[in-house]
């Protein structure tokens, strides 16, 4: 069977269309089949629906997500409690422990993101991934920091995803390879992602579980539960009426 | 002696910018030794089998062995020159023959 790959990650300008449609094009031409873009908190429906117009024509499935950035716990409720019913995917872009932890044990959070590249600054260790196991988080690793980086500060950051890596696979959890890129010159294939995955000693079937299996699951559960005939994980609406 | 398995490798060289065959040759082999070093290198048997300069398609030839190694060398290529580009991996074979067969099917 045909592997389905997704980059949950592309962050373009989003006051830029031609920026946009030449993302979309060129991920549709990479091989990709469903993107995430990167959506403000103020966007409304008539933006996403312009979206899915241009990725319609280039014949690939669009993601609405957005990168939440809260500064307390409280902030990320707030934020969960608006979102997560409008949004396809969320992630938490994790910036201090006490974030981390509250995304980790949250169910309404897909992915966590931790953009630092200071050792101590990021914050996947066991108890995090531990959590994150509990509520199906996903780790989420944009691979554009290795990209732009060069000499002392990509060996840390490929040391600091290696042992990442290692607890998240010991633990169970998720991991999910996005892009995370806004410029189309820094776009790679969903194989050569996998082949840099390598680099922090992924082994090729979790890579590629990480640029297909991964992030598609998680959108079909979350597709699952917007459908307005969900009820629970496993029940669903089927029939309505006096008939029934 | 035990037979080299070799890998022919097609790259799309996606920039606004031209390059010849040297500057393109230097930037893999610089990406190759940055990410693997200078022992990991002279593992990889890399050799340039064609390059055309108006398509912007280049064949590399590795050991089979090394060809993630290559793979992640050429997908951390970001500038030649200083000039934005990247690399993008058209397809593998263990032939030219096959090589080419494949990419002809190919739109660049």
């Amino acid at each position: 069977m045909k592997k389905i790959y997704a980059d949950l990650h592309l962050c373009p300008n989003l006051k830029n269309v031609e920026h946009i449609t030449k993302m979309i094009n060129k991920a549709s031409r990479l091989g990709y089949n469903t993107v995430g873009i990167n959506l403000y908190q103020n966007y409304n429906e008539q933006e996403i629906r312009k979206l899915q117009g241009i990725s319609e024509e280039a014949n690939i499935d669009l993601i609405s997500r957005i990168d939440l950035k809260p500064k307390t716990p409280r902030e990320l409720i707030y934020n969960l409690r608006k979102l997560r019913r409008r949004l396809e995917v969320i992630a938490v872009i994790c910036e201090s422990k006490n974030i981390a932890r509250h995304a980790a044990k949250d169910r309404r959070v897909d992915l966590l993101n931790f953009p630092s590249l200071d050792f101590r600054r990021r914050f996947f260790d066991k108890a995090e991934a531990e959590l994150a196991s509990n509520s199906l988080t996903a780790l989420e690793i944009d691979i554009k920091p290795l990209l732009i980086l060069d000499g002392p500060s990509r060996i840390r950051l490929l040391s600091n995803l290696r042992r990442e890596t290692i607890i998240a696979q010991k633990f169970h959890v998720p991991i999910v390879i996005s892009s995370g890129v806004s410029d189309i010159m820094l776009m790679r294939k969903p194989k050569e992602l996998v082949a840099l995955a390598s680099l922090f000693d992924l082994d090729e079937a979790s890579a590629l579980k990480a640029v297909s299996e991964n992030p598609t699951l998680i959108i079909k559960r979350n597709r699952e539960k917007l459908n307005p005939r969900f009820v629970a994980p496993g029940i669903r609406i089927i029939r309505e009426g006096k008939d029934c | 002696m035990k037979n080299v398995r070799r890998r022919y490798i097609a790259i799309e060289i996606d920039s606004n910018e031209a390059f010849d065959s040297r500057e393109f040759m230097d930037a893999v082999w610089s990406a190759v030794s940055k990410l693997y070093g200078e022992y990991g290198a002279s593992h990889c048997g890399l050799t340039l089998i064609n390059y055309d300069l108006e398509k912007q398609v280049a064949v590399i030839r590795t050991v089979h062995t090394s060809l993630n190694m290559i793979r992640a060398a050429l997908a951390s290529i970001t500038k030649i020159n200083d000039k934005l580009v990247a690399m993008h991996v058209m397809s593998v074979s263990g032939t030219i023959k096959a090589l080419y067969k494949k990419i002809k099917k190919q739109p660049i």
